[in-house]
């Protein structure tokens, strides 16, 4: 199981009367991609923030590669996030004055995995692998096109070969032409790798590619409530 | 990576960063700049005398002495006989003397009648003594050596005849118009009163005084062309001396011999302690120097940390976006502490750069303008020190930003 959730609550601790998710159980299977679907302000973000690591839940049980988040303390979510999960967004998901290079590896240096050397030669067959040329390595990412700079976020996420992906509406800042490259280059990965991928969007047109699709509203019991 | 993450971080940031830059090189700029020239002035001043064991005059305070033989302000109160000076300076372990005798001037410059020993045994610094940059000691009567500030201010050169005037204004009417006096020497720079003082013999000094009457210059009266004899002039009094001693163990017996001399009321003083004395008059100057360095550096690391908090709200995304990816809390901690450190150091090596240029290029103006001899060496221990503090005190102002993203950072969402 590559991701399970028992009796979750959280609310967050400036309003701890206020509970954000409610999830009794929910999991999901190792390689599987599933497509949550939900509106905004449903608990989304905070879902995906409980799985990565970044928030601790209030009470309740996150395993996560069978590794327990809920026991473990700050410091050792942060590396199990760096090694383990790979984060994509709608937007920001690189340093904008940083280059191509330098962002992948920022995000390669809190894994602890290989060494210096071998990561550059890494790197540099990721960038090609997705198509960013040459040229424009080492320039700011904010001077690259919209479609690159998810091409680069895709590789920033890969770098460390998570087995979960995450990508939270990555693809609603792109056109049509965009989305769909970026919609194949995606699964093509995530099928290569055998990557576990939980796809967050409000776009049902994308639904057709993925197995399984969830409601939030199912998951969050609270969500429903309201 | 973290260093190439905080320079580029703010190299996007230019704009502010190089403001604050400016800030900071500037108070570091003056932080420096105050404590280099205070400590110079303190050393130069500290070494107008040294190498002199004690200081003899009438019966005065100590500072009073100190000033008007050592540095020529203020009026002497009264003359000690020569013979008294005699006994004393024919006392076996007294070394050496040096008698002065002031209260005449050139053009505002005092004027000292002494011996030639004042060229062998007169010391400044380090023990160094003088030095003659042209010419010799006076030799004859009407000789006189110019201190380097006199020669240079006045246009002097070698064998120019100057004319002494009576009592201490720069624009007596009471001038020795008589006796002209030739200059044979001009001393070398040397960053204490010599520089302005105008040294004749004691006979000189007694030569014009004898049978003068101010501004009674009768016709055809010669007292000049009368040729004098050196023996002929040994004076009646003088203003103060100078002594060495054989051993420095019988310096404090000395001093009180002197202090009792039963003849006349004497003082004898000990230049090193007067000078300490004298400068801790002005120590309340020292300290508000200090003490304004010191604000203008407080102002300018809490501009840094103020510039800092600001970008915070920018770099929100920034800071999430790198959580996301594993940093831990205490990364962005020590991120936004290492920019302000960088920031810092380049207003560290800016500002002393700076000051080190000023003080090249004014060095030369300082000294002529205002006899202050300033060095170069600006990394004092001192200011070495002032540098830790900036560092130190950077660290400080920036932990309110760093702690802030911390805690953006831990709470997370």
């Amino acid at each position: 199981m590559a991701i399970q959730l028992k009796d979750v609550h959280f609310a967050y601790p400036e309003a701890p009367l206020n509970n954000v998710l409610n999830i009794k159980n929910w999991s999901v299977s190792d390689c599987e991609q599933v497509f949550v679907h939900g509106p905004s302000g449903g608990g989304k973000s905070t879902l995906l923030n409980l799985l990565s690591g970044m928030l601790n839940v209030s009470s309740g049980e996150v395993t996560v590669l069978g590794e327990r988040l809920d026991r473990m303390n700050a410091r050792q979510r942060d590396r199990f996030r760096a090694n383990h999960v790979g984060t994509i967004f709608q937007q920001f998901n690189l340093i904008p004055y940083l280059g191509a290079v330098d962002n992948i590896q920022l995000a390669r240096q809190f894994a602890k995995k290989n060494t210096q050397s071998a990561a550059s030669d890494e790197i540099k067959s990721l960038l090609s692998t997705f198509h960013i040329p040459q040229s424009d390595w080492q320039k700011p990412v904010a001077k690259l096109s919209i479609g690159q700079q998810q091409r680069i976020a895709i590789a920033r996420a890969m770098i460390n070969k998570p087995e979960i992906l995450i990508a939270d509406e990555p693809t609603s800042s792109l056109d049509q032409k965009n989305r769909d490259n970026f919609m194949s280059e995606l699964l093509t990965l995530v099928a290569e790798h055998n990557i576990t991928l939980l796809f967050v969007s409000h776009d049902m047109s994308l639904a057709n590619h993925f197995s399984r699709i969830e409601a939030l509203s199912e998951i969050n019991l609270t969500a429903e409530k309201n | 990576m973290f260093i190439r993450l905080a320079t580029k971080s703010l190299l996007n940031r230019k704009g502010s960063v190089l403001l604050t830059i400016m800030a900071m090189s500037v108070s570091i700029f003056v932080l420096l700049g105050v404590e280099h020239i205070r400590s110079q002035t303190k050393e130069s001043f500290n070494s107008t005398v040294s190498g002199v064991d004690l200081i003899v005059g009438a019966r005065t305070g100590s500072l009073n002495l100190l000033l008007y033989s050592v540095f020529r302000i203020g009026a002497p109160t009264n003359n000690i006989d020569w013979e008294t000076y005699q006994s004393i300076s024919n006392n076996p372990k007294v070394a050496w003397t040096i008698p002065i005798s002031l209260g005449d001037s050139h053009k505002g410059y005092r004027v000292m009648g002494t011996t030639t020993d004042y060229f062998n045994y007169f010391s400044y610094g380090k023990k160094r003594q003088l030095s003659f940059s042209k010419g010799k000691p006076f030799a004859e009567v009407f000789d006189v050596v110019l201190g380097s500030q006199v020669a240079k201010k006045l246009g002097y050169s070698l064998g120019e005849e100057i004319v002494l005037a009576h009592g201490l204004g720069s624009t007596s009417f009471s001038l020795h118009r008589n006796n002209p006096f030739k200059v044979t020497g001009i001393l070398a720079t040397t960053g204490t009163p010599v520089d302005q003082t105008v040294h004749v013999s004691l006979e000189g000094i007694e030569a014009i005084h004898r049978n003068w009457q101010p501004d009674v210059t009768m016709p055809g009266s010669s007292s000049t062309n009368k040729p004098l004899h050196p023996l002929e002039l040994e004076p009646e009094k003088i203003t103060a001396f100078m002594l060495g001693l054989t051993s420095r163990m019988a310096t404090f017996r000395i001093q009180r011999d002197i202090n009792n001399y039963s003849k006349e009321p004497l003082s004898a003083i000990l230049p090193g302690v007067a000078l300490s004395e004298l400068w801790q008059m002005m120590g309340l100057l020292e300290n508000t120097l200090r003490l304004i360095a010191g604000l203008i550096l407080i102002s300018a690391v809490l501009g840094l940390s103020a510039m800092m908090l600001a970008s915070i709200k920018e770099r929100e995304r920034e800071i999430q976006l790198l959580r996301v990816i594993g940093a831990p809390a205490f990364y962005l901690f020590l991120l936004i502490e290492l920019e302000a450190l960088l920031i810092s150091f380049i207003s560290m090596l800016l500002g002393t750069a700076g000051l080190y240029l000023s003080l090249i290029i004014t060095r030369d103006l300082l000294s002529s303008n205002f006899g202050l001899h300033i060095g170069l060496n600006i990394l004092s221990v001192n200011n070495t020190l002032f540098l830790l503090l900036v560092a130190v005190s950077t660290m400080i102002a920036a932990a309110i930003p760093s702690l802030t993203v911390y805690k953006v950072a831990h709470r997370g969402g």
